[in-house]
């Protein structure tokens, strides 16, 4: 039998025959007997009591079914919970009804819910609900937000202070100082806006309860669906038992369909209430209000340094916007996942960092593609460079005096993180021989051509990836485990299929996971079924998010696989006749040492596990195994980036010429696939930088609340992006993966403003807050040549 | 007060009494129950919902159905033919011009009117020309090769692109 070597191969993704001929099918594409839409009411105003609401003409609306308001629901649904309850940081949650009851906190805040024959008649009647509000003053800056006398948002959290975390390593008082005597000290402000998700795909739910035999079954765009059985119990009373949540083909997520929403507890009590199945679908304005939103820190950095280049410290304090509510993982994504990463690829010794948490009247804050390590990666980048260029360095050579060594690893950073393994310089020596780094100094150097000046950036980052550790989970306060789950099942004919408590979404893991098991088996890619989605059929999971699918999911394949083949080489050496100690397994074939024409394919192997004939002593029937993988550390991708841009000194126009990408995932399943990642998450940050940004007016009104407004990029903006890859595999997981998809997203950000502020060097300026819109760039520019 | 129309989608006549405020993209998905088609906004952005009118791309999220009354209409659900997938699917799957697939076939359709417009489209020519319709996955790079792929194909040449 002929098989390729399938893992490391560009293989075609199995998900797209179906993708590609519209035959799959969304939350939304569902249509069940019976089944009613919700719409619901949503708060105008960013703060308000409620001082009444009239549901008498939406109820008396031909085709209304029901309309439910927050009273309604008291004492029938819980409150929303927050999951991620970081320790030590004087954490507050105040409650989260599920429909506001007494006061609405953020534009978009939802009051009540109309359930109808169909959603036109559902969004007639909710257009009849009449809510009476008293407006009370708003606050949407979380500088703002914690003034004495600023509008109070909850009676729990004073001065609207949700937490304050620190991370402190090494003696940063002692390094500034000695900095300050005879090094440099540089100090920056810096602006992480606000963005906005933006999943082509809007949330969607299906829930159908059946009142015979008490089972919920709901449908929707969860990127975790076992994590929201559980909030979905808690929430609707109902018992974890008489739940399935099921992820039909979920049209991306980035992060935001990680929470638990209000809307979701919502429906599942209309259908229980109706006796119907209800759909909801958000539609796009809904989902600028409702959906959560990312980043949006403000931070106050102090570098200190060597007059010889070598980084000492960093120190600061952030103000991280958290929203009206702390959505289910908020807390932990500007603490954990951005403290703990801030002294970056570097061999900083000292640090001391404070992050508040700050209630504003604004839509919840929660994970967004790289989930605060895209913050802490822009801050030290951006340090790096104000360093380099108050030293006259060249952006290159203070990356590489400071960078942890290769020899080093593992290395133990100053904020207690284990660094598992990384050859920083190698991937930036990379990035800068496919960029010809040289040689656009070179051209640099002769100055601007027709008012146009080029500007070079670099980036180097790792990150954090593959969560994680359970132990570490709940040490950091994080309610859950981040193990995950895996069953392998050969069927008589030797057809496998591979269940999975990851929630792929778009990744292409029905791809790479295949590809794992056809390497483990030998069996061909095409006997293969990756299963997800589904709690009905997986028994446990933790789902899709923070770059962990590959890495804990895939890892957890691999160790289930191989217990397959263990099991099937004990049958195999009883079927043969021989020890097992002398059983080969080669390519999908067991055959006895030194005779390989005494061989069984796993397919018979399989066969007779099944029939049970003639099993050896103690083997019981049956061909399948699971594995629970709980990974011993992260895992920590690493790479360099350079972004090359002419910025029009006339106009203010930032042109992106070139993008270089060189990053270090560990072993690479399949080259295409990554290359999709990188591809995705660079678009993502670069927008970041040059264009993304929530804006909100200071009475709370999202003024960026459509795809109008909100700059989605658009394939026009982009060069062909360059990527490579160097290979340093993760030592501690089974298959040596890192994990690559935020990896994009993390290093463009810094690339590109790095770029931009190199290119206004001539101009004076060391720093400009993103996005680098022209009218930003121009007003920086000619504000200071006019002085 | 419902109106009566008369539509041909992917070959196939219908007729229905419809609310004139109904969407086509509605009326598509709902009525039809050709799901294909999805809707990624509200403000005719994202071009998810992109069809086939008389064979001009329109967004279906900004037609009304009753504009479409007597018209051809093509989905996505259209375009193989006989068990074969189109130039542009294949090049879609080939390439890689997808991940969640919710914009695919909203991106598939605008290509196949550039595609019928433009046969041989420069770079640039293919990234202004899907300039109507967002994915937020793919970093477009990918959706690109997938249409030359396509545009290969369709003019008859080998299609595999010496880059890959």
């Amino acid at each position: 039998m002929a098989v390729t070597r399938v893992f490391g191969a560009s293989v075609k993704r199995r998900e797209d025959p179906r993708l590609v001929t519209g035959r799959s099918t969304y939350t939304d594409d569902l249509q069940l007997p019976g089944m009613l839409h919700a719409q619901f009411v949503r708060s105008p105003h960013a703060h308000a009591r409620i001082l009444g609401i009239d549901v008498g003409a939406a109820r008396r609306h031909p085709g209304v079914v029901a309309v439910l308001t927050g009273r309604d629901l008291q004492g029938v649904l819980q409150p929303i919970p927050t999951a991620w309850l970081i320790p030590n940081a004087d954490l507050k949650t105040p409650p989260h009804p599920p429909l506001a009851v007494d006061t609405v906190r953020y534009v978009g805040d939802a009051v009540a819910v109309v359930v109808a024959e169909d959603r036109y008649r559902a969004s007639d009647a909710a257009a009849l609900v009449r809510v009476d509000y008293q407006v009370l003053p708003a606050v949407v800056d979380q500088e703002k937000a914690v003034q004495p006398g600023a509008p109070q948002l909850h009676p729990e959290a004073p001065q609207n202070v949700a937490f304050r975390w620190s991370v402190r390593g090494g003696d940063p008082d002692q390094a500034f100082a000695e900095a300050r005597r005879e090094g440099v000290v540089l100090a920056q402000r810096f602006v992480n806006q606000r963005l906005i998700p933006n999943a082509m795909e809007t949330r969607s739910v299906v829930a159908r309860y059946n009142p015979g035999s008490g089972e919920l079954v709901v449908w929707y765009t969860t990127q975790n669906p076992h994590i929201a059985r559980f909030l979905m119990s808690v929430v609707t009373g109902l018992p974890e038992h008489k739940i399935r949540i099921i992820a039909p083909e979920v049209g991306g997520g980035f992060g935001s369909k990680i929470p638990f929403y209000p809307e979701e507890a919502v429906i599942a009590h209309c259908s229980r209430v109706a006796g119907r199945p209800v759909k909801w679908t958000e539609d796009r304005r809904e989902n600028y209000l409702a959906t959560i939103h990312g980043r949006d820190h403000i931070t106050d950095l102090e570098v200190a340094a060597r007059r010889d280049g070598t980084l000492l410290a960093i120190r600061g304090r952030t103000w991280a916007n958290m929203g009206a509510y702390l959505s289910t993982a908020a807390p932990g994504i500007p603490t954990i996942l951005h403290g703990l990463m801030l002294t970056g690829c570097y061999t900083i010794p000292h640090i001391a960092y404070e992050v508040t948490g700050v209630f504003t009247n604004t839509t919840p804050v929660d994970a967004y593609r790289g989930a605060g390590r895209p913050e802490a990666t822009y801050l030290i980048e951006r340090a790096v460079d104000l360093v380099a260029s108050a030293l006259s360095m060249d952006p290159a050579d203070i990356r590489r005096k400071n960078f942890v060594p290769a020899d080093r690893f593992p290395y133990q950073t100053a904020e207690g993180l284990t660094y598992d393994s990384g050859n920083y310089a190698a991937t930036l020596d990379r990035a800068l021989e496919l960029a010809e780094y040289h040689k656009l100094r070179e051209v640099q150097k002769r100055g601007p051509r027709d008012g146009k000046y080029l500007g070079i950036g670099l980036s180097t980052y790792v990150e954090i990836c593959g969560l994680g550790p359970s132990s570490v989970a709940g040490a950091v306060g994080f309610q859950g485990g981040l193990w995950e789950s895996a069953t392998v099942r050969l069927h008589p004919t030797g057809k496998a299929t591979v269940f999975t408590g990851t929630s792929p979404h778009g990744q292409g893991e029905e791809t790479t996971f295949a590809q794992i098991v056809a390497e483990e088996l030998g069996l061909p890619l095409d006997d293969i079924e990756v299963v997800h989605g589904d709690t009905g059929a997986i028994s446990m999971g933790w789902g899709t998010y923070g770059s962990r699918t590959t890495v804990v999911g895939g890892a957890a394949i691999a160790l289930a696989a191989r217990r397959v083949r263990e099991k099937a080489a004990k049958i195999a050496a009883h079927l043969l006749e021989a020890a097992e100690a002398d059983i080969v397994f080669d390519r999908g074939r067991f055959h006895v040492r030194g005779s390989p024409e005494r061989a069984k394919t796993l397919q018979e192997v399989t066969l007779q596990a099944y029939l049970a004939w003639n099993l050896p002593a103690g083997v019981e029937p049956s061909l399948e195994a699971s594995a629970f993988y709980d990974p011993s550390n992260f895992t920590f991708p690493f790479g360099a980036h350079v972004a090359v841009v002419e910025v029009n000194a006339d106009t203010g126009e930032v042109e992106l010429q070139r993008y270089v990408a060189v990053d270090d995932c560990g072993r690479v399943i399949n080259p295409l696939i990554v290359d999709g990642q990188v591809h995705g998450g660079l678009v993502q940050g670069i927008a970041q930088a040059m264009w993304e940004g929530a804006v909100y007016s200071p009475e709370g009104q999202l003024l960026t609340g459509s795809m109008a407004e909100y700059a989605v990029p658009r394939a026009r903006m982009f060069p062909r992006f360059v990527t490579a890859r160097t290979e340093t595999p993760s030592p501690h997981n089974p298959l040596g993966v890192k994990g690559v998809g935020e990896t994009g997203t993390i290093a463009s950000t810094p690339a590109v403003v790095n770029a931009v502020v190199d290119a206004l060097r001539p101009f004076g300026i060391t720093h400009l807050d993103m996005p680098l819109t022209p009218e930003r760039v121009w007003t920086a520019i000619h504000g200071k040549t006019r002085r | 007060m419902k109106r009566p129309i008369h539509v041909t989608v992917n070959g196939v006549s219908y007729t229905h009494e419809v609310e004139p405020r109904l969407l086509l993209v509605h009326y598509i998905r709902e009525v039809l129950g050709l799901t294909g088609t999805h809707i990624g906004c509200d403000t005719t952005s994202c071009g998810a919902c992109t069809v086939l009118l008389n064979g001009k791309a329109v967004k279906s999220c900004t037609v009304l159905a009753v504009q479409a009354d007597g018209a051809a209409i093509q989905t996505v659900e259209g375009l193989a033919r006989d068990g074969q997938l189109h130039p542009i699917q294949e090049g879609f799957w080939e390439e890689h011009g997808l991940q969640c697939g919710f914009c695919t076939p909203g991106m598939m359709m605008t290509a196949l009117d550039l595609l019928q417009r433009i046969p041989n489209p420069t770079e640039e020519q293919i990234r202004w020309g899907i300039e109507g319709n967002l994915c937020r996955c793919t970093g477009y790079q990918h959706i690109v090769n997938a249409i030359q792929y396509a545009a290969r194909k369709m003019r008859g040449e080998n299609p595999r692109s010496s880059t890959r």
